[in-house]
């Protein structure tokens, strides 16, 4: 049996614990610093605070628009007609993943005090280039390798470390995309130890 | 503002030479383009997507592409996209310039940037899809 979780379920109350937390932090750190008779330094604390959340906000959304970009990518090739079942039915459900990413990714960037970006109206695929089912798999395997190597280049940047380890769920979930895309091309599905 | 003056004066130095970068590797371009996966999650090299199109990259003004909708931060760079700029931006995106919007924690071995900038350089110029 398949559980489904919420990897960012420990976030449900991230705005306020911030929010508590950070006012705490800084009451007393200004207090401690008026005290000092260093007002600047109590201002210069509450900075640092915000700066922090707006360098999360900021990476949620770079993920968020690559997550959007996903969905439509997904959507192109599911109404290509070149995708024959089963390969058709897991293309539906990866995207369906990537719908549930980009869902959660939202609701955390409003959570922080942030604006989700939007879908682009428009996006622009290699179209052209896809010809045979195996072009469109190939094409959605570049980009779940794409996606595995952009949530490991954003997992260490994060300040929350809770939003770090959520990155981490979603990564583990587009490694297993691009494994289950290059089996269905013959490709081994595990090419390395490590990925980068 | 001192941290933004840190940064100009770190980028103007990279174009001046000033800085040692990936000069001090050859690159190599085959490398690279392995390297250049990691990319490709936001980048392409002919249309824009979550980052700006590639085609066109070097002696490019930072934040120039048009149509791609940068952040504040890089819409202000003041600088010019060369083997030396990209060895420092690509090294630490964040670090090299705060606030921008590429979330990515940077290619920490030299020797990477070099052979990924070595690719760009050929890519962005020779490939078929930059000479459309």
């Amino acid at each position: 049996m398949i559980v489904r979780i919420n990897p960012f379920a420990a976030l449900e109350d991230i705005g306020r614990r911030r929010f508590i937390l950070g006012s705490g932090a800084l009451l007393s750190a200004s207090a401690v610093a008026l005290l000092a008779g260093r007002p600047a330094l109590a201002a210069e604390y509450g900075k640092k605070k915000g700066a922090d959340t707006q360098s999360d906000i900021r990476i949620l959304n770079t993920a968020l628009g690559a997550e959007l970009e996903a969905i439509a990518a997904y959507g192109v090739g599911a109404g290509s007609g070149l995708l024959q079942k089963p390969a058709l039915d897991l293309a539906l459900q990866f995207q369906g993943q990537h719908k549930e990413h980009a869902d959660v990714l939202a609701k955390t960037v409003r959570k922080l005090g942030g604006t989700p970006v939007e879908a682009k109206s428009r996006y622009e695929f290699p179209t052209e280039q896809l010809k045979t089912q195996a072009d469109v798999l190939g094409f959605a395997a570049g980009l779940e390798k794409g996606a595995v190597s952009a949530y490991l280049g954003a997992v260490p940047l994060f300040r929350e470390r809770e939003l770090a380890r959520a990155a981490a769920s979603i990564l583990g979930d587009e490694a297993m995309h691009w494994a289950v895309l290059r089996q269905a091309l013959g490709e081994n599905p595990v090419p390395a130890a490590f990925v980068s | 503002m001192r941290c933004a003056l840190a940064v100009t004066l770190a980028l103007l130095a990279a174009q001046c030479g000033i800085a040692a970068g990936s000069t001090a590797f050859p690159g190599d371009p085959a490398r690279g383009a392995a390297i250049y996966d990691r990319c490709i999650a936001c980048h392409a090299l002919a249309y824009n997507r979550t980052g700006p199109k590639h085609c066109g990259l070097f002696g490019r003004r930072a934040g120039s592409v048009s149509g791609f909708a940068y952040s504040p931060a890089m819409a202000r760079a003041k600088f010019t996209w060369n083997a030396e700029t990209l060895d420092r931006f690509l090294e630490n995106p964040g670090r090299t310039l705060p606030g921008t919007t590429m979330g990515y924690a940077g290619i920490a071995d030299p020797r990477e940037r070099a052979d990924l900038i070595a690719w760009l350089r050929q890519a962005t110029t020779e490939s078929p899809d930059c000479r459309r």
